[in-house]
Formats: structure tokens, sequence, C-alpha cells
């Protein structure tokens, strides 16, 4: 088997307030294969953004990780130098964020913006950059990309800004992307070729994708694999098919819309009933107890941690913690 | 942009003619023009005569016109005082004001945003807290207070810096500058701290601000998730999206640095047009006071519109969306 191409260990992102600290991202563990799609799901609030600053080095103050490591290619990016991060941005992860009207500065000039970034990272000349950035932003299908690129940003509608927003990121050909939502602020009706954009043009160039979403659509036609989080941890991970197919953890069940297949009785869960707690108010044990239908004792007091429940499966759940690991046990 | 230009020279007009109604009604009705410009020994008669004379008979609307075509002509009558033509006297004084303005508004614009952008960068810090304190008292006392203080440390006590005056001036045409000659320049030294030091401390204060709003925008974040170098996005994407309102705030600014100057030019006995001002207002001098007023509008009136064509040189925004976007 391959090296990960992002490994992330332990990560825990803290908020140090005046009522205590707050973990928004609590021991999360995962890897992304090089060229691998990686879709990140969970409710507002689950720890999906942080997340993804985290890996880039851009929590902001008081936030900070508390513990973790994170290695990008066997070598550790968490906590090195802001010089030595720099070379890591935008060179070797991008970053797609979810407002295409705010990304961009708007008193630059597109070509300004990716000359800049190509030539921050490549020791290449204006000219070619130029050349670069203009094959670039066709590739992501800005038509009349020749002209077109001298434009500001507000001259662009917002579909057409997102993709600018790509070619950015993958200016200085990255091998990882991380894009927070890329599609939610856009109309209904650009959303599917963004993210077919996007798609296309990391495949192209063997970049991976972390896609944060709380479209579990996008992710089904996407992703490789899919990771759930829910109040800051990961509490289910696994290819995308077998995770639709056959959720294990009660909160992927319920995500999945699915009819639930651990129980006897075929009960349609639409939707989950209650909310996510707020960090400050965790509770003890499983942090989905409250909501869980098929809680039980040993849920209230103790915090499951991920357990592998099949090749490449890991559920943070305790009915998979025994040996008969069928869940009917307490069902 | 030229339906918008022509829009705003519309407004300043108006705002001029206004300016010209106050200064016509002042000029005309504060105290009696013909007992200010003659003896008291003069007969009523004689009086009479001289009132017909100027026009001072015809209906008030027709001595309005006149006044605002003497004034577009750049006549505003004889100096009770002086017995000069106002106008004169103004163009005398004001290479003085000017240059005392354009000192201060430089030192006010540089060391302003260099503290703002410093004391939003290091935010926290030892020096930022120092600078923002110092700042308050900046603001708080008044001009007199500071300019005597200056007096006080570095013309007094060190003997470093003259104290009042111009310093020997250089003819250049009509302009009479001091900023040719060495004690010329030391003596623009105080005055211009002194009438900077306001602006300075507004305009670091407003850098600040909108600089640490920048520095949380979205597009600051993607510029370092893009792995920019600090100083590009310090000073290259955050400070150009910051100096969009700041330089509003500075235009005006230099509208007020002249008309503040008043005070300034009074403690340091500045040969400007606002010690003309203040000694004309003494001996209610009022054809004097009536052009300053309409110059000081003016001043106003033409940074405003500077401002505006400025804008559309920073924001791309307003160029392309034409008139319909830069209102
Ligand atoms: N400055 C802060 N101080 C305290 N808590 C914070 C701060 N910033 C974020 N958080 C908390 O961190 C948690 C994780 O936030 P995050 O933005 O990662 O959520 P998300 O999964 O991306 O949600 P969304 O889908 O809404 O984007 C949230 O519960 C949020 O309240
Ligand atoms: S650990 Fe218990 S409460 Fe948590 S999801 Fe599993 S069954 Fe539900
Ligand atoms: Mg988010």
């Amino acid at each position: 088997m391959t090296e990960p191409l992002l490994s992330v260990r332990g990560l825990t992102v803290e908020f140090p307030t005046r009522r205590g600290v707050l973990t928004a991202v609590n021991n999360v563990s995962f890897d992304i294969m090089p060229g691998e799609v990686l879709g990140v799901v969970g409710e507002s609030g689950a720890g999906k953004s942080m997340t993804g600053s985290a890996i880039i080095g851009l929590i902001e103050r008081p936030g900070r990780i508390a513990a973790g490591e994170i290695r990008l290619q066997g070598e550790r990016i968490d906590g090195i130098s802001p010089s030595a991060m720099r070379t890591v941005r935008g060179r070797r992860i991008g970053m797609i964020f979810q407002d295409p009207l705010t990304s961009l500065n708007p008193l630059y000039r597109i070509s300004d913006q990716i000359v800049e970034t190509i030539r921050t990272h490549l020791p290449i000349s204006l000219a070619e950059a130029r050349r670069r950035a203009i094959g670039l932003l066709d590739d992501v299908g800005i038509p009349d990309a020749e002209r077109r690129i001298d434009d500001y940003p507000h001259q662009f509608s917002g579909g057409m800004r997102q993709r600018v927003v790509i070619a950015l990121a993958l200016c200085a050909e990255p091998d990882l992307v991380i894009a927070d939502e890329p599609t939610t602020a856009l109309d209904v009706s650009v959303q599917a070729q963004i993210i077919d954009v996007m798609k296309r043009i990391c495949a192209d160039r063997g970049a991976a994708i972390m896609l944060i979403t709380h479209d579990m659509g996008v992710i089904a036609e996407t992703a490789n694999r899919v990771a759930v989080l829910y109040a800051g941890r990961v509490v289910e991970i696994g290819p995308v098919r077998d995770v639709i197919k056959d959720a294990r953890h009660p909160y992927s069940v319920g995500l999945m819309g699915a009819i639930p297949k651990l129980g006897g009785d075929a009960e349609r869960l639409t939707q989950i009933p209650g909310s996510m707690p707020r960090l400050s108010a965790i509770p003890q044990g499983c942090a989905f107890n409250p909501r869980c239908e098929r809680v039980f004792d040993r849920c209230r007091v103790e915090r499951p941690e991920p357990i592998a429940v099949a090749p490449q499966r890991e559920v943070a759940c305790w009915l998979y913690d025994e040996p008969r690991s069928d869940g009917r046990a307490h069902a | 942009m030229l339906a918008l230009i022509i829009r705003r020279l519309a407004q300043s007009v108006l705002v001029m003619l206004f300016v010209a109604l106050i200064a016509f009604v002042m000029f005309r009705y504060v105290g009696d023009p013909i007992a200010s410009m003659v003896g008291v020994e003069t007969r009523i008669a004689e009086q009479e005569i001289m009132r017909d004379r100027l026009g001072l008979n015809d209906p008030v609307f027709m001595q309005f016109l006149r006044f605002i075509g003497n004034a577009v002509q750049g006549q505003f009558g004889i100096s009770y005082r002086l017995q000069q033509p106002v106008s004169e006297l103004i163009m005398s004084r004001l290479p003085a004001t000017i240059e005392l303005a354009f000192a201060s508004a430089t030192i006010a614009l540089i060391g302003g945003v260099a503290l703002g952008v410093f004391t939003a960068l290091r935010q926290g810090s030892f020096a930022t807290g120092a600078i923002m304190a110092a700042s308050l008292v900046g603001v708080s006392l008044p001009t007199f207070l500071i300019g005597i203080a200056l007096i006080y440390i570095f013309a007094v006590e060190l003997g470093w810096l003259p104290s009042f005056g111009r310093g020997q001036v250089v003819e250049l045409g009509w302009w009479r500058t001091g900023l040719l000659t060495e004690s010329g320049l030391r003596s623009i030294i105080l005055p211009a701290i002194t009438l900077s030091l306001f602006q300075l401390t507004l305009i670091m204060r407003l850098v600040r601000a909108e600089m640490l709003e920048v520095m949380r925008t979205e597009y600051i974040r993607f510029a370092r998730a893009r792995g920019l170098s600090d100083k590009a996005i310090n000073f290259g994407h955050a400070l150009r999206n910051t100096l969009v309102p700041v330089i509003t705030i500075t235009g005006l600014q230099l509208g007020s640095v002249i008309a503040f100057a008043i005070v300034t030019e009074t403690v340091f006995q500045w040969p400007g047009v606002g010690s003309l001002f203040i000694t004309s207002v003494q001996v209610v001098d009022v054809p004097v006071m009536a052009a300053y007023l309409m110059f000081i509008a003016f001043v106003f009136v033409v940074i405003n519109l500077i401002v505006d064509i400025l804008y559309f040189a920073v924001d791309p925004r307003l160029r392309v969306d034409g008139g319909a976007a830069g209102k």
C-alpha cells in the first residue's frame, strides 16, 4: 500500500474561553491517499472547517492545536515555522473557501492575483506565469480567458468567480486541495458544474481533495471515502459506497436518511430528532447519546473511540465494541 | 464616470452659491459698509451718494448677483482696515498657508498611515498600547496648547528651532516660498507638527480600525492560504483596501487643516490667511471675512471633487458600473 499523502493523527483544536476550554476538534485521525477524494460531512459546528484550517495552519486565535500530528508526505506540518508553512500553503496544499464573492480581493485584477500566487511559489517569468494563468482559466471553463484575465472580480458571476478561486487554489500545482463547502454560496444551477470542474482539474493534476460539505449527494458522486464528523469527532469513516449502503454509526444512519439495517424493525429515519450539543455542553460518554435511539448504559459513561469494523472502516460507537459486533445485542 | 463628475460639479456649484449667500449677507448686513469705509465726519448726504455709487440702494437680488459676479472674478472689495483689494491681500498670504497645510498634511498622512499599519499589525504589543494612549492625548489636547508646549520645549528650552514667523522667503513669481531656505525650513517644522497632530492621530486611528477590519476578511484569509508573503499581504492586499476609506477622510482633513490653520498661525505668528482672518475679525473687516469664508468653502469643494475622482482610480468596482454604482 502506498504511503498516505496526508496523515492526521489525534488532532485536537481548542478554544480557551472565559467559561473553560472548548474543544472544537477532538482527537481526529484520518488519512488521505494521493489523488483520492475524501468527503467530510457533518452538521453545522461539527468541526469540519476547523479541521481544514488546522491542516493549513490558519486557525484563528485564540484557537490552537492542542494535540496531535499532521503529516504531509511523512513530514510534520503542524507547528512548523511561519516561513516553512508558507511553502506548504498554496504550493502543496491549496484551499478553496465557501464564498467566492468574498474570497477574491476586489481591488486586484484576476491576472494579478493568479500571477502573484504562481510567482510566489515557482521560479518562472512574468510572461510565463501569465501564460499559465490563462491556460488554467481556460481549464476551469472561463470563456475567452485571454481577455477576461485582466478583469476585476466583480465583473464575474458567482459561479465564474468560484472557477477563478479554483484556478487560484491550483495554480502552484498542490498535491492536496481542501475545499470547504465550495458550492454552498452558489446558485443551485451551477453547483454541479463547479464540483465537476474541481474534480476534473484535480484528477488531471493528480491532486487529492478533502471535500467538506453538508451535501451527501455531492459526496456520493464525488468522493472515494467519507468521514462523518459529530461534535468535533470522527464517528464513522469508510469508502463512500459502503457507508451509504451500510452506515454503522447511528448518526450516519440518520444522516444517510436510510432505513436502519441494524434494528429488527424497519423504521424510517428521515431526520434525526434534536440537535448537536454546543461545545460547552457536550454530554459525558458518547456525544451522540441524547439523540441516539440505541443508547445504552455504557454510552452515558464512557466515550467510544473509533473501532475498526471492516477493512478500511472505523466507527466510534459502543455497539461495535464486542466480539459479536453485529450490534444486535443491545438493540 | 463622466456623468458622476458632472453631477458632482453641479453639486459643488450649489454649495458655493449657498456659501456665497451667507458671505453676501455678512458683507451687506454686518455693520454698515459705508460707515466702515468713510470716517464719521462724512456728511449724510455724501454717504448717500456713495451708497448710490456702490449700488447699495439697488434691489438686494441685484446686489447678490453683482457680488457673485465679482467673486467669480476674484474681487471681494477693499479691506476696510488695510485699504487694499481683498483678493491681493489673500493672494499674498496664501502661499504661507498652503505651504504650512501641505507640510502638515504630509506629516499627518505619512505618520498616520505608518502608525496605523504598525499598531494594527502589532496588535496587543506594548508599543501599540503606548501609541494608542499617546494618540488619545493628541486628540484631546487643544492645538494651541500643543503649539505652546512645542515652542517651550524646542524654541525656549532647547533653542533648536525658531518659535515664530516664516524665516527667510524666496520669491518665485508672485509665490513667496519659505521652503527653499534653511531658516524657512526650520521655521515650518514646529507649526507644521502642531497643525498635523490632530489629523495624524485621526488618520492613524482610522487606518488601524480599517486595517484590522480588512485583516479579518475572507480574501486576506485566502491570500494567506495561497502562501503569499506577509509583506505582500500586509502592504499589498490589506493596505490597498484600507486606503479606500482613508482617502476620503484624509482629503477632507486637508480641507480642515487649512481651516484649522487659524489657531496654529496665530500661535506661531505665521503670516498666512488664517492670521489675516483673525486680525480682520478683531476689527470687523467684513470684506476680508466674507472672502475668507468663500475661500475655505472653495477649498473644501475642490478637495471633495478630487477625492471623488481618486476613488475611481483606486476602486475598480466604481469604474466599470459607472454612475449607477458610484452613487
Ligand atoms: N473563536 C471561537 N471561539 C470559540 N469557539 C469557536 C470559535 N470559532 C469556532 N468555534 C467553534 O468551533 C466549532 C467548529 O466550527 P467549524 O467552523 O469547524 O464548524 P463546521 O463543521 O465547519 O460548521 P459549518 O458547517 O457551519 O461550516 C463550532 O462549534 C464553533 O462554535
Ligand atoms: S455509543 Fe451509544 S449513544 Fe453513541 S452512537 Fe453508539 S449506541 Fe448511540
Ligand atoms: Mg464550516
